[in-house]
């Protein structure tokens, strides 16, 4: 509509002034009247049965106005998931499952006063054997967890077509182990909740840090038998997801429950320790791949076999993430013959669900190692392999072995943009001079693609995969804007100004975004799955365009027009053939409130609520290629070149999307380098603080040389694809493919990420 | 027992009675109400509470709000000169240092420090700079830059 000039601009984030002044509020910002605290007891065993629970002191102690435990809270339901699961209760009763699982809950008149209570409450445990290897926990040991899912296993996925012709046909098979560690997301915000319930009106109201309000509203009625008009979820400024804001905890239910109970307002904000035994993990699937090829190098079947580490319980994508997995194990190759079954082991661990990627991450590893194994195997050089596979530009849309139909894609082109950004060639050459003198220094590429966008609703476990705006004018000619999806960190309000502004010809300052919040947004299912653009951003657009067809029969009404002969143009509206002739929409909308002689024939006001349901899954992709180096007398690496060519569509803030691609790259370098959850035999957390679990610094990621290219979508009207996760995608790959192509020379296949100082070492030195 | 801590935070004299055991981190959310410092973690690594304190940055989980009895503070609200932003809170605008902002209060007291050590810093020296503050949404690369960004514009100032 008009010449666009804020769509594709470099523009500031309008986020950014209440951060950088330290005037945001997220969730623990806030203090409330007679506000009470939560502290929790929480097990310390993986697995034990609780034989007894003494109360009595804490509750004595100063300042503690309650102590509850899972007998007490027998009238909220268990928690949902998208499969169901073994019932997950808020407080645990009679055993425990993991370290980190709720025996009782203290509340205090301080957060000193409920921490001192927690301390009193003794427990005395039974300690059971813990069910911690996936592949053991299958056969049923060392002991069944639960009598209604036999051998642990709580479901089974196989997915795909026939194999078995291609391999009996393949003139190359190769076999390879990959294991994906658990890993925790980390938010620099942990979770955060407080809750109120007004007697009067019989209201209740969360605040919590959370990336789906209007999905968390709708769980939360469930679980605590209330009509989802009572209650209102709000997110305020959250301090990052990255997947485990999704689904509905304990703690969220907990809090509504005791501020209903107690009547006061309650507090709870997780400690790091907390999250990371408390907040749901990352990725924990290993799987056994195999392929078939021709003596080309062309891939001609592909099988795996998975397990599928689901935690002690399922939450709400837990049980489907390997779905995520299946759906895409030949990432960007045509390849005929795919197949993947996965069984979901239940274990003695903190439940597994969402984190950057989910799913998607396991399955382009996997490929993009395969595909480096074949390179090896033939002795071809690892891009050529890939480009023999791609799917051709001319199968878009293409129909997939796994049951998808890519929108769109133009590998090779990207692939080879990555390499002339990254000096393939020379890059080699260097990298054959350094080998020659003994260095240890690899190069690794990876191709992905993904999938985002979620995302249409038969292909999301909740059943919404649409989302909404409402757009409004205000008499004064500002437009409020309310979004159903629910932006942390991702800069929405942005973005989405930048579309208003150009859809409605008006300048980006006189727009306001509010979002993450049930009573003033439209019902809409938030941000994950890098769908916040590309699903929540088409709403914008539809609703703008209502907004201008009922602009135009306002400003027919105030040019004496018909509103068929109303153009509307760059923030004018006028009359087809009359030029000078013309009103602003600012005009319109004063008319729209204001227009008492005109309120006979329109009706008032100028807003609009529009949904957008997307027709298919969206597929960005890209290339990253990597160059770095091992230190043979420590086994650390360290980068010497870092390119990323993505393609995520058409896209509306660059800056965004390269903040975006930053910060992915950087997750997936601590998943392929440094990150790890850790249980021993026994079930017991070791990596249980930041001291432990490896968060990376700013020394040790590089810097990143970003590009990309354009390849529209025909599945949504903006062209967009979504870019969160694609970074994350990517980079774990490349990396371990570089660092496996370092060590190449020992001969070793295989080593399992995270790929740290003391394994390299070992490796160079064979030990 | 509780105790009485008298000390300025940005430029405001307070005087508060509080438990011995109160972290300085909380003091200064709880009892002052100044939120914009933020706790990351419960062991010293993520620096989402640095402040600065007589001049040197510290995290302020790991003080008691007893030992800075007298001392003069300066946290994330008293860093801009009335509406005129600092040179990093600019930088970090300028150069997309930010997504979620939760970190990000830290991370400008800590290239604060920096910077006063250090007005010209490398990429190296900046990187080592903020090893001691975590963050999850940029990977730090515009968080290097907001911050040559504004060693930029202070020099500048300077000449």
């Amino acid at each position: 509509m008009g010449i666009s000039t804020m769509v594709g601009a470099r523009v500031k984030r309008r986020e950014d002034p209440r951060l950088i002044i330290g005037n945001a509020s997220y969730t623990d910002d806030m203090q409330m009247v007679g506000q009470l605290y939560m502290s929790f007891v929480r097990s310390q065993y993986g697995h034990a049965n609780i034989k007894s629970i003494n109360i009595a002191a804490a509750k004595a102690s100063p300042g503690v106005r309650g102590v509850y435990i899972g007998q007490d809270m027998m009238d909220v339901n268990p928690l949902p998931s998208g499969i169901p699961g073994p019932d997950y209760r808020a407080i645990s009763i009679g055993q425990v499952k993991y370290v980190g699982d709720i025996i009782a809950v203290v509340v205090g008149e301080s957060r000193a006063a409920a921490v001192d209570g927690a301390e009193l409450v003794v427990v005395d445990y039974e300690e059971l054997p813990a069910v911690i290897d996936v592949e053991e926990a299958a056969k049923g040991l060392p002991v069944q967890l639960y009598p209604n899912f036999a051998n642990n296993v709580g479901f089974v996925h196989d997915m795909g077509n026939d194999v078995s012709e291609a391999f009996a046909n393949a003139e190359v098979v190769l076999e390879q182990k990959f294991m994906h560690q658990r890993l925790s997301s980390n938010p620099m915000e942990t979770r955060s909740v407080l809750a109120e319930w007004k007697k009067g009106d019989q209201t209740l109201t969360l605040w919590t840090s959370n990336q789906n309000p209007h999905l968390l509203r709708t769980w939360l009625g469930a679980v605590m038998n209330l009509p989802e008009h009572v209650i209102r979820v709000v997110a305020p400024e959250v301090g990052g997801g990255f997947g485990p804001k999704i689904t509905i905890y304990r703690e969220e239910v907990i809090a509504c429950w005791i501020a209903r109970k107690l009547g006061h307002p309650v507090k709870w904000s997780e400690t790091r320790s907390e999250h990371l035994t408390a907040t749901s993990q990352g990725r924990g699937q290993q799987d056994y791949v195999k392929i078939a090829a021709t003596k080309e190098g062309v891939v001609t079947g592909l099988d795996i076999v998975g397990y599928c580490d689901m935690g002690a319980y399922h939450t709400i994508f837990t049980p489907l993430l390997p779905v995520f997995t299946g759906l895409i194990i030949n990432g960007v190759y045509a390849i005929p013959a795919c197949h993947y079954k996965c069984y979901n082991v239940l274990t003695n661990k903190t439940p597994t669900d969402a984190y950057r990627g989910a799913g998607r991450p396991e399955a382009i590893l996997m490929i993009e190692r395969m595909m480096d194994l074949l390179a090896i195997e033939l002795n071809m050089d690892p891009t050529e392999v890939r480009r023999k596979n791609f799917i051709k530009n001319e199968q878009f849309p293409y129909s997939s072995p796994m049951g998808l139909v890519y929108d769109s894609g133009d590998y090779a082109t990207n692939m080879d943009k990555a390499k002339q950004i990254f000096g393939y060639d020379e890059m080699r050459k260097m990298q054959a001079d350094a080998q020659a003198k003994g260095r240890y220094v690899g190069i690794g590429v990876s191709t992905y693609m993904e999938i985002c966008g979620l995302g249409p609703s038969v292909a999301v476990p909740t059943g919404r995969g649409w989302d909404s705006a409402s757009v409004r004018f205000d008499p004064n000619g500002k437009v409020t804007v309310a979004t159903g999806v629910s932006p942390h960190g991702q800069g929405q309000e942005t973005t989405f100004s930048q579309i208003i502004a150009d859809e409605l010809g008006i300048p980006y300052e006189d727009i306001t975004v509010k979002h993450g919040d049930t009573a003033n947004t439209p019902v809409g299912n938030g941000t994950y799955g890098s769908r916040g653009l590309a699903v929540g951003g088409p709403a914008i657009l539809l609703a703008c365009e209502t907004i201008r067809e009922k602009g135009k029969k306002i400003a027919g009404f105030m040019m004496e027009a018909s509103a068929e002969d109303i153009i509307f143009e760059e923030g004018k509206f006028s009359v087809k053939g009359t030029p000078g002739k013309s009103v602003t929409i600012q005009e319109v909308a004063a008319k729209s409130y204001t227009g008492a002689n005109m309120f006979g024939q329109i009706e008032p006001g100028l807003e609009a609520t529009r949904f957008f349901e997307p027709g298919n899954l969206v597929f960005p992709f890209g290339t990253h290629i990597s160059a770095i180096e091992i230190d043979a007398n420590t086994g650390e690496v360290s980068f010497l070149k870092y390119v990323a060519v993505d393609d995520c569509g058409k896209q509306i803030s660059p800056l965004l999307v390269e903040g975006q691609v930053h910060g992915g790259i950087a997750q997936g370098i601590g998943q392929a380098l440094y990150e790890e959850i850790v249980y021993d035999s026994a079930g017991q957390l070791i990596s249980g603080t930041l001291m432990d679990y490896t968060v990376p610094t700013a020394t040790e990621l590089p810097h990143y040389d970003l590009d990309s290219t354009v390849t529209p979508t025909w599945v949504n009207p903006l062209g967009a694809k979504g870019v969160g996760e694609a970074g994350t995608v990517g980079s774990t790959p490349c990396v371990v493919n570089a660092v496996m192509d370092a060590l190449k020379s020992t001969g070793i296949k295989e080593i399992v990420m995270p790929l740290r100082p003391e394994k390299l070492w070992r490796a160079i030195n064979g030990k | 027992m509780k105790r009485t801590v008298t000390l300025t935070v940005n430029g405001t004299t307070y005087q508060r009675d509080v438990e011995p055991r109160t972290l300085l981190v909380h003091f200064l959310r709880d009892d002052l109400g100044l939120t914009g410092t933020h706790i990351g973690c419960d062991t010293s690594q993520c620096g989402a509470c640095t402040v600065m304190l007589n001049g040197k940055s510290i995290k302020s989980c790991t003080s008691f709000a007893v030992q800075a009895i007298g001392a003069e503070i300066t946290t994330i609200e008293g860093l801009a000169d009335g509406d005129v932003l600092h040179p990093l809170q600019d930088g970090f605008w300028e150069e997309h240092g930010l997504q979620c902002g939760y970190c990000t209060p830290g991370m400008i007291l800590s290239s604060l420090q920096l910077l006063q050590r250090n007005p010209n810093p490398s990429e190296e020296e900046i990187r080592k700079g903020i090893e001691g503050n975590l963050c999850r949404c940029t990977g730090y690369q515009n968080i290097v830059k907001a911050v040559q960004h504004a060693a930029a514009k202070m020099a500048e100032v300077k000449v």
